[in-house]
């Protein structure tokens, strides 16, 4: 047995505001293993965003520890950890607020590479026509801004931008929730394609169910800020043993009929 | 395209522009249209408008071509006006931004000294750098940014603490890239647009100020001002008021024309925004 790539383990989270604090993680432990898709499923405010940001230290946990790659990746700062974060890459929700405004595709792409000097200037126009390849979209779209494509696309340049440090471990935050359902499905086999050819370990953020059996090896179910159940996603899906799990079920008609 | 002709609809952005426009022609054709010196004496002193037309403005005390010095006027209010605003700008975004998006003590001290510099009056700010290092066009346009970069400063500050909360500043973090880069690259150009609708004020206000400055002697004693002008003519306003009222009027006009274009430039890319 190798060790997990991602160990997370007690992390504690509280946000105040206005007084009121809010308890956003308690206690959360979990492991990812190296080409593994955790998803990470559970109520709205059940803090699986908070998860997402706190493991890619965009924000820091209270309490916690968090070992990537067999490092203590919170004990790193500044130019270690700017770093380090080639490794660990993330896809937002919603993709047109994830980019800026003003870019361009060939720009957004380009940026990675430079950052992490994965290529001198002359070579990186190949390498970002060769992640647009990747992800199944044409050269062509170098030059346009992030404006002037379809969300579907757009989606597909931040999987593109993720890939190009060559990550370990990607974060999707609801990464295909805001896509209609035909891009959804080419999204989601994208994901697979990608994860089969590099062995890319996915955090898979979600609140669908159906997409969660089809594309995780293994769930974990989030209430209230806390891990409730986690095991294998079919086990999980077919047999929720907490409630909330069973209610996350039950929400799910379809799932329920072809079960 | 469409920006001038939306641009165009509105009678009082028309109207702004063009004053402007005879103001830039005016300041770039001085030097070829008066090539003499303005502050030479070019005919009998204190020559009524409109009798020679040689000299169709008249001249004042010392026999000075007002006309040319309206002329040359004219280059020194609209370059001390956009330099000293461009400067208040830059000054102003920089600040507000590394105050907006460092957060923290750097946030807290940095507002601190806005706070500082808004409390004393800018033009006494002004007046104070300019009579202590002495005055020449560039201390002279320091002077004036000091006292207005604060405005600048606290709405880019605003408008980076909502930017700096969205997806793309937390996808550029996780690029892994540098906090300094994501400031000015990431979010700076886009704080931008709420502080530039302010640049009209700012350069009507600049303006406003050199030509207070020069009338009270503070100005580039090498250059002529319609400030100076107007301080000028002021000994003998009894008279021979037109010295005072022909600086002024143009001083009013200028400040006019500034502040009506733009705010018809502000209103058309907020009703563009507004559309699309
Ligand atoms: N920056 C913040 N300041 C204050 N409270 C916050 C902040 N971020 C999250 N929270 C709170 O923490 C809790 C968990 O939020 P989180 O965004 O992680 O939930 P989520 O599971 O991702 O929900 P959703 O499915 O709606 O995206 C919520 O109660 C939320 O209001
Ligand atoms: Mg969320």
């Amino acid at each position: 047995m190798t060790a997990p790539l991602l160990v997370a383990s007690g992390l504690h989270k509280r946000f105040s505001r206005g007084g009121k604090t809010v308890v956003a993680l308690d206690n959360v432990s979990f492991e990812i293993g190296q080409g593994e898709t955790l998803a990470l499923v559970g109520p709205s405010g059940s803090g699986k965003s908070t998860v997402a940001r706190t493991i890619l230290r965009l924000i820091e946990p209270d309490a916690g520890n968090i070992h990537f790659e067999g490092e203590d990746f919170l004990a790193q700062h500044g130019a270690r950890l700017r770093a380090g974060r080639a490794k660990l890459q993330m896809v937002f929700q919603d993709p047109l607020a994830a980019f800026n405004p003003r870019a361009t595709v060939a720009r957004v792409l380009d940026d990675p590479l430079r950052i992490h000097d994965l290529a001198d200037r002359a070579h990186r126009p190949k390498i970002i026509a060769s992640l647009l390849d990747r992800v199944g979209l044409s050269p062509n779209l170098r030059d346009r801004a992030i404006h002037e494509i379809s969300g579907g696309q757009r989606q597909r340049v931040a999987i593109a931008r993720a890939l190009a440090t060559k990550p370990a471990l990607m974060v999707l935050d609801e990464a295909v929730s805001a896509l209609d359902v035909s891009v959804r499905g080419q999204i989601l086999e994208l994901l697979l394609d990608l994860q089969e050819a590099e062995n890319i370990a996915y955090l898979f953020i979600s609140h669908d169910l159906g997409v969660v059996r089809s594309i995780a090896h293994r769930v974990a179910i989030m209430d209230a800020g806390r891990i409730v159940e986690t095991g294998p996603a079919a086990e999980v899906v077919a047999n929720p043993k907490s409630a909330i799990g069973k209610a996350l079920v039950a929400a799910t008609p379809k799932l329920l009929r072809k079960a | 395209m469409s920006f001038f002709r939306r641009f165009s609809r509105s009678p009082e952005a028309v109207i702004g522009a063009s004053i402007l426009g005879v103001l830039v022609v005016m300041a770039l054709f001085a030097p070829l249209l008066f090539p003499r010196d303005p502050l030479s004496i070019a005919g009998p002193a204190l020559l009524r408008p409109f009798q020679d037309w040689s000299l169709p403005l008249g001249t004042d005390r010392l026999g000075r071509d007002v006309l040319a010095g309206l002329f040359h006027g004219a280059r020194t209010s609209l370059a001390v006006g956009l330099a000293s605003a461009a400067t208040a700008i830059i000054i102003g975004t920089i600040v507000g931004t590394l105050a907006g998006f460092a957060g923290g003590l750097t946030d807290e001290a940095l507002m601190r000294i806005t706070d500082a510099f808004q409390t004393v009056p800018g033009f006494l700010l002004a007046l104070a750098f300019v009579s202590v290092i002495g005055p020449s066009l560039f201390v002279v346009v320091l002077a004036i940014a000091l006292g207005t970069w604060t405005g600048p400063a606290r709405i880019a500050r605003a408008e980076v603490l909502s930017i700096r909360e969205r997806d793309y500043v937390a996808s550029a973090r996780v690029i892994g890239m540098h906090p300094l880069e994501i400031a000015f690259r990431e979010v700076l150009p886009n704080a931008l647009p709420p502080v530039l609708a302010l640049s009209s004020v700012i350069v009507a206000a600049a303006i406003l100020t050199e030509a207070a400055l020069s009338f009270l002697g503070l100005g580039d004693p090498n250059r002529v001002t319609w400030g100076g002008m107007i301080a000028e003519g002021r000994t003998v306003l009894r008279s021979a008021p037109f010295l005072s009222i022909i600086p002024g009027i143009a001083l009013v006009l200028t400040v006019l024309g500034v502040y009506l274009a733009g705010e018809g430039a502000v209103e058309t890319t907020a009703v563009r925004r507004g559309r699309s």
